[in-house]
Parts: structure tokens; sequence; C-alpha cells
């Protein structure tokens, strides 16, 4: 646990021999923030045509970093029209020039890769030591890697000189704010599209940071529109009937109301939306990796991760000593700033989200699973969820069976193969899952029966901008990154 | 008993005691242990590498560092005004401040022991010298037992041994148990006591995570004291992942055992900054236990000198350079 954490429920002579001091990241690597943010709309900040004002705030200590402006339909509209009257040009533009602003972006983030990383720390409250060394390097490789794809379109496999969709309404989640950015950006402008971005209400600064830098580049104006607010913006960016192609990534419920609402329309679709992955640990599998694949796969982000691996199948024979080799490696994470270069799990994004999680931990143990967590306390201010995690859980329980989106880790058992396949895939998600045995033939009898968009053998939560993501069933349709990222955003 | 004794094939229930009973009980034993992956392990060394280690730690670590350094020497131009100089270099790490700690031992060949036995007479500093026919291990057991005897005889408080890696390659793991089991013998003084046991793997010739594993159970069961991952004279010595390996190689067999083994990774660690790294993963693996000289060394002879600029930066606010820090 982090160092001031320790101090309270410990006493002296059990403190550790070798404690970490504070190794914070300096806040003010972040930049100036304004007070306040309009949107921006055809490579100009403005302001919103109304007048209501929502607050983002630092989740690690509730304080406001800034204000931001309630999109209005009006709003999303004059963005629609900035993104529509930018695209004949954009378009029309040699795949080979689209490319030289993709790359310029791509170096550009990775110049102010710290201040990006910052500045996405404090928003989000995730630890610096990710935003750093996960997000913000995949930012920057997501675009180098569709700058690439930019005037290569006629060999991708859609056929010679497939055409763009035109202007494509993109909504992003909170919980990797400038990675879901680029994941939505690169492949819709490297294939000609122009786009109206809206993030998400809790963690808007990184997107319109990322305006600033799509003005340092040169960008067409109109290219690349963000416009802020909640659910309500993003209906309207939706249901415009300009837009021709919508990409959402976020829950399942509001992913089913977008599918709702643009049955019958003309409007090309792709979701990733919710899951509930099994990591399956057979009994022949290397265990210290296991467990650290474990770790990663949950604890990661503070599992706000759509493909976290939230259920653990473990196999019977070897359950015991698992869950004892995770618990003392769970013992281990420090919990607390996230600016501290040391934290592994930093603060839960909002209230909301933390009512949530602690909603559904509750219904676990009212439920008759066993909870247990490290001894570790939190910080007084801002919003905080030990490491926590389930034995004893079966099929039938919630915390099985609902995504949580936190640090909440659901342990059952199997006994054979079969049963592994059959409990992994029983479940209305399928975006991932994971697989840990050291028998190379079982990896691919497995994998050949999970109903799984990513399946990842000895290890977890691992991307690339080259390998197409995206679920099955209820995790949503469509692939983004890779190639197959490419048609999403083509007429084809 | 720990599951991970019980997950290997032969021993469940039955403890370890019979497990070298056959070349084929050792066999099953040591090829049931749970497989490395080496992609999550290099990955688990690297992200352990990461921290951030400041201030009033960093102090605390170089320290630390320092006190856990097995000075050495194994040069074949090494002459008593060398091993003495590096002796008091040892005692007296920088003269310029007496408060910083002294090293764990000076590292020498047999026939500089009792030079090196007289110059640190007095001091806490251990003497360790490498036997058995180091670097290769290449001769006789008789011989490998002869140079043993000779070091302890001549005052050495630890032995520094290689195993045999070319019976290990070669699957002839009872041949190198038996052997390591010789070398403990003639480590015993004849009063009672003995000489702590080093077990060098030469890891860098093992090559697989697998057989480092493996090696290290072998060892722990044959009786080391200590294990050790290289000598110093091959390509590829000490990395963070094998010592990785290995420290979590000692804490499982203590959770077996209670037997607490020690660790001591060798050759290439030269920089403060790695020394950092090593001290995390002994603290993130082992935690305090582990964090002292009877449990962790560092084979090292460059590394002294960083540490001592480090710490002479954390004291004064200044960088100074090579010229302040003493060439022994």
């Amino acid at each position: 646990m982090a160092k001031k954490n320790v101090a309270k429920d410990v006493p002296a002579a059990a403190r550790p021999v070798f404690e970490y001091a504070p190794a914070p990241e300096s806040p003010a690597a972040a930049g100036e923030l304004a007070t306040s943010y309009g949107h921006f709309i055809g490579g100009e900040f403005v302001d919103s045509s109304g007048s209501e004002a929502l607050k983002t705030v630092n989740p690690a200590t509730e304080q406001v970093l800034a204000e931001f402006a309630q999109g209005t339909e009006e709003d999303v509209d004059r963005a629609v029209a900035a993104a529509r009257a930018a695209f004949a040009d954009w378009s029309a533009l040699p795949g080979s020039e689209r490319a030289k602003y993709l790359f310029r972006i791509a170096r550009i983030v990775q110049e102010r890769s710290r201040e990006l990383a910052v500045l996405e720390s404090i928003d989000n409250g995730k630890p610096i030591k990710e935003t750093r060394d996960v997000d913000l390097p995949l930012v920057a490789a997501h675009f180098f890697y569709y700058a690439g794809w930019a005037d290569k379109l006629d060999f991708a496999g859609f056929g010679p000189n497939p055409k763009p969709l035109g202007v494509a309404g993109q909504v992003i989640p909170w919980n990797f704010p400038l990675l879901m950015l680029a994941w939505k950006i690169a492949p819709a402008l490297a294939t000609g599209n122009t786009v109206v971005l809206k993030p998400a209400e809790t963690t808007p600064l990184t997107a319109l940071r990322f305006a600033e830098i799509c003005r340092q580049a040169g960008l067409p104006k109109g290219v690349v529109n963000i416009v802020t607010g909640d659910g309500r913006t993003g209906a309207a960016l939706t249901a415009h009937p300009d837009v021709s192609k919508v990409a959402f990534t976020g829950s399942t419920a509001v992913g089913r109301a977008i599918a709702k609402q643009l049955a019958g329309s003309r409007k090309k679709l792709s979701l990733e939306l919710g899951g509930k992955a099994a990591n399956i640990v057979f009994d022949d599998a290397p265990i210290d990796q296991a467990v650290e694949g474990i770790v990663n796969g949950i604890f990661f982000n503070q599992g706000h991760v759509c493909c976290a691996g939230s259920r653990l199948l473990v196999q019977e024979s070897v359950q015991d000593e698992l869950l004892d080799a995770l618990k003392r490696r769970m013992a281990t994470l420090r919990v607390g700033d996230p600016l501290d270069k040391n934290t592994d799990v930093g603060a839960i994004n909002s209230a909301a989200q933390l009512a949530r999680i602690t909603e559904l931990a509750a219904a676990g143990e009212a439920e008759g699973a066993e909870r247990w967590a490290p001894a570790c306390e939190l910080p007084a201010a801002g919003y905080w969820f030990r490491p926590t995690l389930f034995t004893g859980v079966s099929q039938a329980h919630r915390i099985a069976r609902e995504e949580i989106f936190g640090p909440v880790l659901s342990v059952l058992t199997f006994r054979t193969p079969a049963e592994a396949v059959e409990k992994a895939n029983n479940t209305q998600y399928g975006l991932s899952a994971g697989i840990w045995t050291e028998k190379g033939s079982r990896i691919l009898w497995t994998a050949d029966r999970l109903r799984a968009g990513v399946v990842w053998a000895n290890t977890f939560n691992k991307f690339d901008p080259t390998s197409p993501f995206g679920g099955y069933k209820e995790s949503g349709y469509g692939r983004e990154g890779g190639r197959h990222g490419l048609e999403a955003y083509l007429d084809v | 008993m720990s599951t991970l004794a019980a997950h290997a094939p032969g021993v469940a229930g039955g403890g370890l005691s019979d497990v070298a009973a056959s070349e084929a009980s050792l066999r099953r034993f040591l090829h049931g242990l749970p497989g490395v992956d080496a992609v999550g392990l290099e990955a688990r060394a690297a992200a352990l590498g990461t921290r951030s280690i400041k201030t009033t730690a960093k102090a605390f670590a170089i320290d630390l560092a320092i006190s856990m350094i097995d000075l050495t020497t194994l040069e074949g131009a090494d002459t008593v005004g060398k091993v003495r100089s590096l002796c008091i270099k040892g005692k007296h790490p920088d003269p310029t401040d007496p408060d910083t700690p002294q090293v764990a031992a000076i590292c020498v060949y047999p026939d500089m022991v009792a030079t090196a036995k007289a110059a640190l007479a007095g001091t806490a500093v251990q003497v360790a010298s490498v036997a058995t026919a180091f670097p290769a291990g290449r001769a006789a057991l008789p011989v490998k037992l002869a140079d043993t005897a000779d070091a302890v005889a001549a005052g050495a408080d630890e032995i520094d041994m290689v195993i045999d890696r070319g019976a290990f390659l070669s699957g002839r793991y009872l041949e190198v148990f038996e052997e390591i089991r010789a070398v403990r013998q003639a480590c015993e003084r004849g009063d009672g006591t003995a000489a702590h046991l080093k077990v060098i793997f030469e890891t860098g010739e093992l090559q697989t995570y697998d057989n480092v594993r493996r090696a290290s159970w072998l060892a722990m069961l044959a009786g080391a004291d200590f294990i050790k991952t290289s000598t110093g004279k091959v390509a590829v010595n000490a990395t963070p992942p094998v010592t990785l390996l290995m420290l979590e190689a000692v804490r499982d067999f203590k959770a077996a055992t209670g037997t607490q083994i020690g660790v001591k990774p060798a050759g290439g660690i030269r920089t403060t900054k790695d020394a950092m790294k090593y001290l995390v993963m002994v603290n993130e693996t082992l935690g305090d236990d582990w964090l002292s000289p009877n449990w962790f060394r560092f084979g090292a002879s460059s590394l002294l000198n960083d540490l001592l600029m480090q710490r002479q930066k954390l004291r004064t606010g200044r960088y100074s350079g090579p010229d302040y820090v003493t060439v022994d």
C-alpha cells in the first residue's frame, strides 16, 4: 500500500523495511487548464449555444478541474455541418496527403505525451504509470498505424478505391479517454471521413487538448470536431440526419438504445459494449505468470476495462495454490495517489461508478459469496475501492453475470476443459477471454470453442493497433483496430 | 506444506525428503514443477524495474546495497597487493564518510583466501572463495572437493561453488545433487561449523527459465545456503528475470520446508539504478525477511563505486565524479 496509508493501521515495528518515498509526478506538467471550455467546431474553440455547463472533477481529490459546455442540439448541428463541409476536400485528398496529417498528429502526441499523460491521470483517476506506459504509447501507435493505411486502401481487401462514408459521429467512454479517441479518429480520418466526437462527461479534458493538437498539426478545419456534454449530447449526435456513421463504445444499455434509434436509417453502426471475460487457469498453467495475468486482467485501470478478466475460472485441483498466490500478490498492490509513479491502482472514475461497484459487491456478499480484500487504508477524499476478490461464486450470482466495471474479481472453479468452456461462454457478453496453460494444443482447443472477440493465451489485456478488437453477442459488433477496423469507416 | 510442492508428482503428502531417493524420483519432481512463461516473467521483471525510488528510499536502498556487496576480484592477474587493497576498500568504502556501511564480503580465488582473511581480521566483512574448479567446473570430483577444503582450511567464511552444467544439461540431475552434497560436506570445518555454501548455476549456460527453476530447487534440496546466478565469466550473467525467478523459487521453498535460502545475482550489475531494480524485486517478491546481507547479495566489482557516487550526491547535493571515489 502507499506509504501514507501504512502509518495508521500498522504498528511501527511491523512497518516495511524498504518503504518507497513519495514519487509524485508534477500536476503542473498537465499544462494550463482553462476555467471553462466550449466546443471545438470548424477548427475553432467556440462557446455553446446553450448556457448549461458541467463540471469535471479530479476523482482522486474531488476537486473541480474545469467547467465545460453541455452540448445542445444546435451545437451538434453546427459541428456536423462543419464536418460535412470539410468532407469533400478531405476525402478528395490523396491518401498519402491524409497520411501526412496523421503522422504529424502521432508525432505531436509523442512529443506532448508527458503533458497528456498527466492530464489524463488527473481527469480520469488512473495511475500515471498506466497513462505514461500504456495509454499514450498506444494512442501514438494507433495514429502511426492508420497513417500507414491511408494510401494503401486499395490493398485492404475491400476492392479498388473504397469510398469513405461521410461524417462519423463518435461517442466514447471515460475509461480510456484519449485511447478511445485514437481508436475512433485514426481509422476514420485515414479512410477519408470527417468526425464529430463526443467525449464522456467525466473525462472531456484530453479530447479538448487533442483539439489543440489538431490545430498544431494544421489539420484542415472541420475534419475533427469535438462536442462535449452528457448522454443528451450523444443522443443528439447519433440521431443527427447528416451523420453517416455512428461509432459507440460504452455500456450495453446505451448501445442497445442507439441500435434502436438507428434501425431503419442508412447509418452504418459499430458498437463496442460491455464484457464479463473469463480468465481460464488450467492446472498446468505457469502459476506465477498466471497470477500476474489475473492481476493485470482485473486490477489494470481499476477494472474499468470492458475486456477485463472479471471472472476467474480456475481448475479445482489448483484452486488453493492459485488463490494463496493471488492474495499474496494482491497484498502488494499500491493503492493511492494516481500521480505517484509507484501507484498500481488509482481512483474510481466517478461517484456514480463507485456506487455501482459498491452495490454489486454488496450483492455478492448478500448472495453468499466470500469477500476478501487486502488490508489497506484508502485516502479520505476521492473515490476509492479496494482490490477485491470473491470466492465461492457460482454462475447464478449477480457478480458472475453483471459487468461490475471495477476492481472486483469473481472466482469460479471448473473440473474439466469442457466445463471451463461451457462456463466461460455462459454469459450474455463475448468480448474477451484468457487461457493459461503450458500445453499448446489445449490453448488451441479452448480458443476454438470460446465465443469471444479476443482470446489471450498466457497473457491478458495486451493491445496493439494491428490487432482487431470487438465483441460477440451483447458485447457489440464491428471491429476496431487492424485491417478489419477500416471496414467500419468504408462504404463496403 | 506448500501446495507448490504438492503440485510436483511424487511428493504429495510425502514431503520433500525422498525426492532425491533416485534419479527417476528427482527427475519427476523437477519436471513436475510449474512451467515458466518467459514473456510473462520478463514483463513482470520489467514492470518492477519502473518503480521510482527517490530521496529517503534511495538513501536507504543505497546503503543496503553497499552492505550486500560481495566485492569481487577473480582475475588471473590477482596479487596479494591487489587483494589487500580491495579488502581495505571493503572495510572503508568511502574514506570521506566513515558512516558508509562496509560491504558484506570480499570474494576471491582460493589461493587468496589467507591474504584476504588477514587483511579483514577484526572486521565483520566475510571472506568468500570461489571453488570447485571455478568458473567452468570441469574437473574430477576429488579435485573440486580438495579445492573447496583448501579454501575452507585457509579460513573462507563462504564458498561459491559452480554446478556441473554439462551433467545438468544432459539430465544427470542426481549427479549434480550429489556433487552439491559432497561440496557441502567439504565446507565443514570439523568444529561443528561450516562455511556458507553458495551454489552458482551459470544461468547464461542453462539458457531456459524452466532450467533455472529446476536448478534452483535441485540446489536448495541438496543443501545450498544461497543460490547464485552466474560466475561473471560468460556472455550472459545476472538478469532481472532470472533473478526474479530465483527469488520466487526461494519463496516457494520456504513455504514448502520452512527453510530460508539466500539469493545472489552476480555479473553485469554495475549501476545504482540496476541495484535499485534488484532490491525492488526482493522487496515486492519476498519482503522484509530477505532485505539483509544475510539473505541477499550482489556479486559485483564496479557497482560499489557507482553506489558511492550516488551516495555522495545525496549527501552533498552535487555530483562528483570518478576521481572522488577510490580505484582499487
